[in-house]
């Protein structure tokens, strides 16, 4: 990723798209780059705070990558981790603050996971990869994509929990009564955080049966 | 490469900036944060008497169906001059007894009935556990109860806040035939069939549970003297 000094990029070319949607698929966090699993299986139990989730982190990697490419080329080569984590950190304080102060009852259910924000491996990862080396512009947009490309894992996995684990969607009961009085039982190991790495499991399958370019060689 | 003076200046500016940009965040949000602390507060004294109220309407319904509040000492006397919707238990319990002071709040439900409203806090497996019991009129059976807890283990300690685990609690007596101060035992394995001052416990949580059985025994005593007092009053 060498950068482009002379040539003006317009604001949305072919390559600005390519940087926001390579997350979705074949370089996804997730699936493909196995990073951030541990917030995925924690906060995925329901649809709201999943989602939520995603947005905080789409916030916080989008706006850790704007500001450390800003800087890159002022920052000391021998401190620069320590300059991402600062940045990093602050921008996970704030978002945690926001969200305490405008939605508290699911700030209590992210509880320690908005704070973990701060060693999600996406964001030190796309510092380190993307931001140090790329102008302000693509890396924003780099890091909206890799949160969406997170976050949609994120929503899809809490989808299928919230829905098989206690038959609801965003609270609301969608599994109709019939079905229950039938004999139909959520299943109650959905909830528990070993189904979510089973779901990302099933979701990693789908998506290498799909792109034979991304299993391994060996 | 760049000079030592250089990154020292550079590491400087940076803290500087961000601990400004920090604590003018902080600033701004602290009022709407306060509010959602005091708006769960008025919900959790709300679900100890069995009404369950989003944030959005607990102000609404706190204002009226809690109709007064109190604070007391350990003998049961009324400390006039302090607002119990500011007493912070777990500084009081920290307190030698003489000098604690306990909220009280005073309920008026929906069947016309008054309850007494009352203050928990204890420890549980992992870190602090709180909540509120509701007497009825009687001054001795149980309304109902609502319990939290900070960090217990999901699907076992953290069970005491269910529907489930807290509704057992409704209709358990906490003085015994003679008026002696029985509480609400927690019983591993199941309270027996009828026991009213038993429940059962949390399997796999049992540590939770007790601690929820020594909060509502700790915090109920210093209450005692209070509860009494106004029993005696009742016919």
């Amino acid at each position: 990723m060498s950068e482009d000094k002379n040539t003006k990029e317009p604001m949305f070319s072919a390559k600005i798209a390519k940087i926001l949607t390579r997350p979705f698929n074949l370089e996804n966090p997730i699936t493909v780059q196995v990073l951030g699993i541990c917030s995925a299986l924690a906060v995925t139990v329901q649809m709201k705070p999943a989602i939520v989730m995603a947005l905080s982190v789409t916030v916080v990697t989008a706006f850790s990558n704007l500001i450390i490419s800003t800087l890159r080329n002022t920052i000391p080569s021998r401190i620069r981790i320590i300059v991402q984590l600062v940045v990093v950190a602050a921008l996970v304080i704030i978002v945690d603050q926001v969200l305490k102060a405008y939605v508290y009852d699911i700030s209590k259910k992210l509880s320690v996971f908005v704070g973990l924000i701060i060693t999600n491996c996406i964001l030190m990862g796309r510092l380190e990869a993307f931001a140090m080396a790329q102008k302000p512009w693509p890396s924003f947009v780099d890091g909206i994509g890799n949160g969406i490309g997170y976050g949609m894992i994120l929503i899809t996995v809490g989808f299928f929990r919230e829905l098989l684990g206690s038959g609801k969607i965003f609270g609301i009961d969608v599994v109709p009564q019939f079905l229950y009085d039938a004999g139909y039982v959520s299943n109650g190991l959905m909830i528990l955080p070993p189904m979510a790495l089973i779901t990302i499991g099933v979701i990693i399958w789908l998506q290498r049966s799909k792109n034979r370019e991304l299993i391994d060689k060996s | 490469m760049h000079s030592n003076k250089y990154i020292f200046i550079y590491s400087i500016l940076m803290v500087l900036v961000v601990a400004v940009a920090l604590t003018v965040v902080a600033i701004q949000l602290k009022p709407a944060q306060e509010n959602n602390i005091r708006i769960e507060k008025m919900q959790n004294i709300l679900t100890s008497v069995n009404i369950a109220a989003t944030p959005r309407e607990a102000e609404a319904l706190y204002s009226k169906v809690i109709i007064g509040n109190l604070v007391t000492d350990s003998e049961g006397n009324e400390i006039s001059g302090v607002d119990a919707f500011g007493v912070d238990l777990a500084a009081e319990l920290k307190k030698p007894e003489a000098d604690r002071k306990y909220p009280v709040y005073l309920a008026r439900l929906d069947n016309g009935d008054t309850c007494f409203v009352f203050q928990l806090r204890g420890k549980g497996l992992w870190g602090p556990i709180w909540g509120y019991i509701s007497l009825k009129s009687d001054m001795n059976s149980i309304n109902g109860v609502m319990f939290d807890h900070k960090g217990e283990t999901p699907g076992l300690g953290a069970e005491i806040s269910t529907p489930n685990f807290m509704g057992q609690f409704k209709d358990k007596q906490i003085f015994d035939a003679q008026g002696g101060f029985s509480s609400v035992q927690v019983v591993k394995g199941g309270a027996p069939d009828g026991d009213i001052h038993a429940v059962d416990a949390i399997s796999g949580g049992t540590i939770t549970s007790k601690g929820v059985e020594h909060m509502i025994h700790d915090c109920l005593l210093g209450y005692e003297a209070f509860i009494k007092k106004h029993n005696a009053i009742k016919p």
